[in-house]
């Protein structure tokens, strides 16, 4: 058994004062016979060693299409890379070759997907999917690789772990798919995870065991997360930063208790007063008018304009820069601060 | 990318569907800034997409060619196609035999031009047969579901099952009648009983979308009885997939007569098919071969201007496939 | 897995008596004169009329008779004694002599269709819309859209008479070469649904989110479209191929007639030529059954190709 593949390497030093992943001013476009849509106009976030960034936003926001592209797993065409740098150790990974980027892909940065039924190969057994990697990436032979593929699945915590290496996905329930799924992705003990909404597709109650599990194997093997989510209530316990994003652009980025606490951007304070709260009694709970902008043609000026509450002339002609709120917060809005006062009133 | 139109077409079967749909809900979507574009309509994309397709002329223009040559043959020629004279057997063209005579001396152009009567008449309502049987099952079955569709669906699996060629063999040689009437008929019966059941389990799974959709259960709710609700609301959207598979299937019925008779099953002598033509020019092509090639290449023409019109519509409808 | 089989199997018993009763009813009932129905418009000699009285206890009548009869058949058909055809010869051993040939020239349509159809499906779909997709499209549909009697006649005439680049008949004992031109004509129909088939399956496959995580697992892209996509859409291919080899067998009635291959098409093509009752139906119910056979050998391989379908 080879050690150095059951126990993470200590993470080799990142460049002075550089994080550990970065993008920055990232553009994406989808070129379609439609139409252009922009889905990611100018994003920037990082992530350090060991810390989690939960990504927030709805459907369409393009916090998908961002991990995908630090993956490197773009459809393109239709997608297209406008500008924008993604740095992984200091190194842009968009100039790398396509070999050089491969390298990455698993050992480096491993990324788990929301339907894990689909995102497995249907036809081939849990077992031999998961030593895959360890056979085609770090050269082990079969028995190695079986092995190895039960002590991954030991350590997602799948019942009886070796009796099941033959079965296929569809023999799995939905929870212990998305086990298989992450003991996948950690085959090859990845310094990066990126969880594109790991619990989307689960019932309630098993969410918040593959949340649970995500959380302490973070924490185990010392990676860095990003969690990709929809739901608010999921980030809660687990992250250690917000993005938000909105029409490809990040809008509100801040750590996680002062964000919950007094949330500085329109649309942030929105999604927070949709969600039922145990502590508040008699609450009133309110909703986002209208629907997410069609992103070939994103509004003029802030893109939340048409559904904000604070919309005001300056909003519909200049477009917000990130204003910095102190604490390392920023948020996009001309607002900020009202929004923010309002918020922790 | 076309995942994209895909999304923008169901995105606009919503959008229509909508105000007819729940009548008396409010409009969600209102004068927010979400509204893609221009509302598009599935027939107006498919139309577009047609328009730009070569293909789609030519077999069309095959199509009617061939439709007139088999509704007014002497718009075509001047010659009898009967008018046999043994002296003239395999002679050189002459007159307005543009491909010459035959082992008979029969005129091997007129005989390619009548013989399209034969062809697209067995065709066309063997198709029509078809679509009818096809229709009735696959909208009981999708309809009414349960056992319905449990018998029903049987029935088709069997009826897949059995294997064309030797079926209608079977069939056939049960009709000692060598009258043309009795002959046709039996031809576009035995292919209909034999090839609805492509047709019917399209028809199956577009009523059975069709059934589930919110029109269709306020139909019901207002009160509309099953056959008003079947007529009025699915059969329309069962129709159109059901036309480009049958427009499909009239090409390899016509292919399935000719290969019928070409065997000496399907029609006989005096009926002019293209089936028996090309059977005797078959044995006879080694003296001149013209009389193998002509009957040959019209058969094809129209098999293909079918099944290619048939593929055509059928793309343009399901971008899916593109 | 077990069971599935012994299901199949039990459906293909059921199948095999409904249909081999709705021939024998075709054939038989109803008829003024049995004996004159079989074989059509020839004149039947007091001889052969004696041996089908015999062999299909005609003498029995009523409903009774019918059944008895049917068994009788059943019975004779399920031992390999089809009869004799009214040429006096055994159809047994008509198809004994028959059989290889056919099963010869099968398996050279079956090589082209995988050679040539899966390969060139696998290529477009992986370019689609490509210049080789289109072309291959265009090509396919022209092919599906030509019957086999105008294709089988004019490729003998062209390629064998007229050219001769390949012999134009294959005669009684045919060798692999005189064999090859009938073979392609066979196989260009399931050439072309093959090819097509393969196109759609593979271009499906590709957009898969399992070909995402193979990527995210830093795969090399051989490897994603050699083992993950082609091991995926693969498996309707192979089931239409089993299908399609099942087809070749019983459908080569018009390629064997026209090249004269003695096999049992052509067998079959001069049974429906001479008007000879009693072989032909031997010949279709024969075929019938490895018709039947083959449907469940290819449910089978389905259930053993997709896990899927195997622990239902």
């Amino acid at each position: 058994m080879t050690q150095s593949a059951v126990h993470p390497t200590p993470a080799s030093p990142t460049p002075e004062g550089g994080h550990l992943l970065e993008v920055r001013d990232l553009h994406v476009e989808f070129r379609t016979t439609e139409g252009v849509a922009k889905v990611i106009n100018g994003v920037s976030y990082h992530l350090d060693a060991g810390e989690t960034l939960a990504v927030l936003g709805e459907s369409g926001s393009g916090k998908s299409v961002t991990a995908q592209a630090i993956m490197g797993i773009l459809d393109t065409p239709p997608a297209v890379i406008r500008s924008g740098q993604i740095l992984y150790r200091g190194r842009d990974l968009l100039t790398q070759p396509e070999e050089q980027r491969r390298q990455v892909r698993g050992k480096e940065i491993a990324m788990i997907f929301q339907d894990a039924l689909s995102a497995l190969n249907p036809t081939f057994p849990v077992g031999w999917q998961i030593g895959e990697t360890l056979r085609q990436r770090a050269g082990m032979s079969r028995g190695d690789a079986r092995r190895r593929a039960v002590e991954l699945m030991d350590l997602v915590k799948i019942p009886a772990a070796a009796t099941r290496l033959g079965d296929y996905p569809h023999q799995f329930s939905g929870g212990m798919r998305q086990r298989v799924m992450i003991a996948m992705a950690l085959a090859m003990n990845p310094k990066v995870l990126i969880a594109d909404e790991p619990t989307t597709a689960l019932d309630v109650t098993v969410q918040a065991q593959i949340m649970d599990l995500l959380a302490d194997l973070r924490r185990d093997l010392d990676m860095a997360m990003i969690l990709i989510t929809h739901d608010l209530g999921v980030v809660a316990g687990v992250a250690d930063r917000i993005a938000v994003m909105y029409a490809g652009r990040i809008v509100e980025h801040a750590d996680v208790r002062s964000l919950y606490k007094a949330p500085a951007h329109p649309y942030t304070k929105g999604l927070l007063e949709s969600i039922p709260r145990m502590d508040v009694r008699g609450q009133q709970l309110s909703t986002i008018r209208g629907l997410p902008p069609n992103l070939m043609r994103i509004p003029s000026g802030c893109p939340f304009h048409p559904r904000c509450p604070y919309v005001q002339q300056v909003c519909v002609d200049v477009v917000p820069h990130d204003l910095v709120l102190g604490d390392g917060r920023t948020s996009a809005c001309h607002f900020a601060q009202e929004v923010r006062d309002d918020s922790a009133r | 990318m076309s995942d994209f139109e895909t999304v923008a077409a169901s995105e606009d079967q919503a959008a229509r569907r909508g105000p007819s749909g729940e009548p008396g809900a409010p409009n969600q979507v209102g004068g927010t800034s979400t509204v893609t574009g221009r509302p598009r309509s599935l027939a107006g994309d498919a139309w577009r997409d047609l328009r730009r397709k070569p293909i789609f002329w030519i077999s069309l223009a095959l199509v009617v060619l061939f439709t007139a040559m088999a509704a007014v043959p002497a718009l075509f020629t001047s010659n009898d196609p009967t008018n046999c004279v043994l002296a003239r057997q395999h002679a050189a063209p002459s007159g307005g035999a543009i491909f010459g005579y035959d082992f008979q001396g029969c005129d091997t152009y007129a005989r390619a031009v009548y013989g399209a009567r034969a062809s697209l008449l067995v065709g066309a309502l063997s198709a029509l047969l078809t679509g009818l049987i096809a229709l009735t099952v696959g909208m009981l079955s999708g309809y009414f579901g349960r056992w319905v569709d449990a018998i029903l669906s049987r029935v088709i699996d069997i009826v897949l099952g059995i294997p064309l060629l030797l079926a209608a063999i079977v069939l056939l040689k049960r009709v000692a009648s060598d009258s043309s009437t009795v002959r046709i008929a039996s031809v576009i019966f035995v292919l209909a009983v034999l090839g609805w059941t492509t047709a019917a389990r399209v028809v199956r799974s577009s009523v059975i979308t069709a059934k589930e959709q919110d029109y269709v259960a306020a139909a019901r709710m207002l009160g509309a009885s099953n056959g008003r609700i079947m007529w009025r609301h699915i059969l329309p959207n069962a129709l159109a997939p059901a036309v480009v598979v049958l427009t499909i299937a009239l090409g390899s019925f016509i292919a399935a007569e000719a290969t019928l008779s070409f065997l000496g099953i399907g029609l006989k002598e005096p009926t002019i098919s293209w089936g028996i033509d090309i059977n005797n020019g078959r044995v006879h092509m080694r003296e001149s071969a013209t009389p193998l090639i002509v009957p040959s290449t019209f058969l094809a023409l129209t098999v293909l201007a079918f099944i290619m019109l048939g593929d055509a519509i059928r793309d343009a409808f399901d971008p899916k496939l593109r | 897995m077990f069971r599935f089989i012994l299901r199949r199997l039990l459906q293909m018993v059921l199948a095999f008596f409904g249909t081999t009763l709705i021939v024998y009813a075709l054939m038989f009932a109803g008829q003024g004169d049995p004996i004159q129905a079989l074989a059509g418009e020839r004149p039947v000699t007091a001889a052969q009329r004696a041996y089908l009285t015999e062999k299909f206890h005609l003498d029995k009548t009523g409903i009774d008779g019918f059944f008895y009869r049917y068994f009788d058949y059943v019975t004779n058909l399920l031992q390999g004694d089809l009869g004799q055809s009214l040429t006096g010869r055994q159809i047994g051993d008509i198809l004994a002599a028959a059989w290889p040939v056919t099963i010869k020239l099968a398996l050279i349509a079956m090589a082209v269709t995988i050679l040539v159809g899966v390969t060139a499906g696998v290529l477009a779909g992986i370019r689609r819309a490509s210049i080789f997709d289109n072309s291959t499209l265009l090509l396919t549909l022209l092919v599906l859209g030509i019957p086999t009697i105008v294709l089988a006649p004019l490729a003998q005439y062209f390629l064998g008479v007229k050219w001769q680049l390949f012999p134009p008949t294959a005669g009684a004992e045919p060798d692999l070469y005189a064999l090859l031109l009938p073979g392609i004509v066979l196989g260009s129909l399931s050439l072309a649904t093959a090819l097509r088939l393969t196109r759609t399956s593979v271009a499906e496959n590709l957009r898969a989110d399992y070909v995402r995580t193979a990527r995210s697992k830093g795969l090399v892209k051989r490897r994603i479209v050699g083992i993950h996509v082609l091991r995926n859409s693969l498996i309707p291919v192979v089931t239409f191929l089993g299908v399609e080899l099942g087809n070749l067998m019983s459908g080569a009635i018009i390629t064997e007639g026209v090249f004269n291959i003695p096999g049992v098409g052509f067998n079959l093509f001069r049974g429906i030529r001479t008007e000879d009752g009693p072989l032909v139906v031997g010949i279709v119910s024969v075929l019938v059954v490895v018709y039947l056979v083959s449907n469940l050998v290819v449910d089978v391989l389905y259930a053993v190709l997709d896990p899927r379908i195997r622990y239902e």
